[in-house]
């Protein structure tokens, strides 16, 4: 980030102190800032103000239609008391498990499949170049898109189960997308197939950026290829690691699509993460002020994992 | 980096060894190279496929008798919802959305871009780390402000149409789809502009200054011409951002024959009227699929260099 932070000299030209400075020249110091104003007043207004418009909506009791009237922390209490209502799960609870289970199994298991296909592809394998793109083409497919094709894949009277008891395995029995204890699994399947390539991509890259050196120093040195990337690549892999970590946290937190295309919401809402309780609870239940009070959680959840990051990468580093 | 086994290793552990781990790597990939392609290749046979080969088929044999009706049927047939006319009227939907959503989203990154690198002023780096902190936060956030707003615009266009005959798009969805999109785009495309502008030699523009050339000037000539590389990557990465939208799609374009593609398709695959149709489902995603699965084969490696500028910053 700070890499050109020796050409970063002051460029805007010395204002200038005579009072004969024209209106033109004035203006053309001025241009810079009128130009990335619209986009600056669009982000305050429509991000920042937008996310306290819906903090306000949620200590209101919005139903169908937002009300203004401050009525206190009402849809928090409601929220606060479901996420303990296990038994019958209340919607809340039903989609803060989830995200746990989804969150916890969707970034271990791309960290751990983009790693480990990274390390394979990176042993000077001859059609690598076919490879890589076929790992990560469904990072470019919608998760619509996505949620489709594993709805068929997954269905038991059409796909998988399906097609193994033709060949002769007919106890097999895969029915998880129509469980309401095991759909979240399916959500959990279908996000690591379209993430895992690119987090593979990732990791490629960091490889590739290893100095071979210390490589081949380590070599010398007696180290087998277990020890060498246990004690020496991983380590020196962790940046890639962090980064890693925040795409998927962010795309987990984010997570909407995926669930209505590939479950509809599961039997019974039972596949719900967050953003599709606030969705459904704003949109449909008309219960506008806890759908907004979830959608404050979201973001305080995702601001307690980005700000810290953003905040290490945008600071001045130290030369 | 260099390949793990290093000649040393490779004499002492003999050709044997060495060549049954280049068929277990080399097996590994192929296995997860058949998963990552599996749901792609059911979807492509199956849209070739008759009904009735489906229900007494295999998922996986290739078509008996391949036909293309289940692509024609999906593109001016099949019904979304009550409207029985196919996804074309969505698809195009969908194009007059991402064109000038990404065109207006890319054009304002690469002035930000620009101002943010090379006119730097005091404060530069909180309003950029503002407009970046945007990029992620989850949509749900601003869902709801968003829809109240477009509604009384909406509103203000019945107004306008009614005193001037003409409401100037305000209430238009594909217009309220775009705003958002350039809103909510800008992040990232800022993003993309000014880490690519940050490397860009600042003699130039100073030497440009010097010489008395505008600001404007300056762009057009200076940093236009050598922006080629990062307008590819940003154009790709809104268009498949833009093109593959639900969230957005489906709160302010959810009905009726405004939805853009994704809606639509999200529709024609639960509708539960009559017999299901997978054939005509799976050729619809695969339409759906197509423009971005297009820009991915035809300039993958600015894709990916999309995702990586969007993930790793600096």
């Amino acid at each position: 980030m700070s890499t050109v932070a020796e050409t970063t000299a002051k460029l805007t030209p010395e204002h200038d102190a005579r009072p004969s400075a024209s209106v033109r020249t004035r203006l053309q110091d001025l241009l810079p800032k009128i130009v990335l104003a619209p986009s600056f007043a669009a982000t305050i207004v429509f991000v920042y103000g937008f996310i306290l418009w819906t903090i306000y909506l949620s200590f209101t009791n919005s139903k169908t239609f937002p009300s203004y009237d401050i009525t206190g922390a009402r849809a928090y209490q409601r929220l606060w008391r479901w996420t303990f209502e296990s038994d019958p799960p209340s919607s809340w609870y039903t989609s803060i498990t989830n995200m746990g289970i989804f969150g916890f199994l969707y970034i271990l298991i791309c960290l751990a499949l983009g790693l480990f296909l990274a390390i394979l592809l990176d042993q000077k394998i001859r059609g690598e170049g076919v490879l890589r793109p076929v790992y990560l083409y469904p990072m470019a497919l919608s998760f619509i898109v996505t949620g489709v094709a594993w709805k068929w894949f997954l269905d038991p009277g059409l796909g998988l189960e399906q097609t193994l008891h033709q060949w002769g395995w007919t106890s097999f029995h895969f029915d998880w997308i129509k469980n309401k204890d095991f759909v979240i699994y399916t959500v959990v399947i279908a996000g690591v197939w379209q993430a895992s390539g690119f987090i593979m991509a990732m990791f490629l890259a960091g490889l590739r950026g290893i100095d071979g050196e210390i490589m081949k120093a380590a070599q010398i040195d007696g180290a087998t290829t277990f020890q060498l990337y246990r004690r020496i690549v991983i380590p020196l892999l962790r940046p890639v690691f962090l980064s890693a970590f925040i795409v998927l946290a962010h795309l987990a937190i984010k997570s909407y699509d995926l669930v209505v295309a590939l479950t509809s919401g599961g039997p019974g809402g039972s596949a719900w993460l967050p953003s599709n309780f606030m969705y459904e609870f704003t949109f449909k239940r008309n219960e506008m002020a806890v759908g907004s009070a979830s959608a404050v959680i979201m973001l305080m959840t995702l601001t307690a994992i980005i700000v810290p990051y953003l905040y290490s990468e945008l600071r001045e580093k130290p030369r | 980096m260099s390949a793990i086994t290093s000649p040393a290793r490779q004499a002492s552990s003999g050709v044997s060894a060495r060549t049954i781990n280049r068929i277990v790597i080399y097996g590994l990939l192929a296995l997860f190279a058949l998963f990552y392609l599996m749901p792609l290749f059911v979807m492509l046979v199956t849209s070739f496929k008759t009904m009735d080969e489906i229900q007494n088929g295999n998922m996986l044999a290739l078509p008996q008798s391949p036909t293309i009706a289940p692509w024609f049927k999906a593109w001016g047939e099949t019904c979304v919802g009550l409207t029985c006319a196919g996804i074309k009227g969505y698809f195009w939907n969908s194009i007059k959305m991402v064109v000038p959503a990404v065109l207006i989203s890319t054009l304002l990154g690469a002035l930000n871009g620009y101002v943010l690198t090379k006119w730097r002023f005091r404060g530069h780096t909180l309003v950029f780390a503002m407009m970046l902190f945007a990029c992620f936060i989850p949509f749900q956030s601003v869902l709801l402000p968003m829809a109240t707003i477009l509604g009384s615009i909406g509103r203000f266009g019945v107004t306008l149409r009614n005193a001037t005959g003409f409401n100037f798009g305000l209430g238009n969805s594909t217009v309220n789809l775009v705003f958002v999109h350039v809103v909510y785009g800008l992040g990232f495309t800022t993003l993309f502009f000014r880490n690519y502008y940050e490397a860009f030699p600042t003699e130039l523009v100073k030497a440009a200054q010097v010489d008395g050339a505008s600001f404007f000037q300056i762009f057009r000539r200076i940093m236009l011409p050598n922006s080629m590389p990062i307008f590819v990557v940003t154009v790709i990465y809104q268009f498949t951002n833009i093109w593959n939208d639900f969230l957005f799609a489906s709160a302010y374009a959810g009905t009726g024959d405004v939805m853009p593609m994704t809606v639509a398709l999200n529709n024609v695959v639960n509708t539960s009227t009559g017999v299901v149709e997978y054939n005509v489902n799976m050729a619809a995603a695969m339409i759906a699929a197509l423009p971005t699965l297009l820009v991915y084969v035809v300039a993958g490696r600015y894709f990916v260099r999309g995702l990586m500028a969007g993930a790793v910053k600096g």
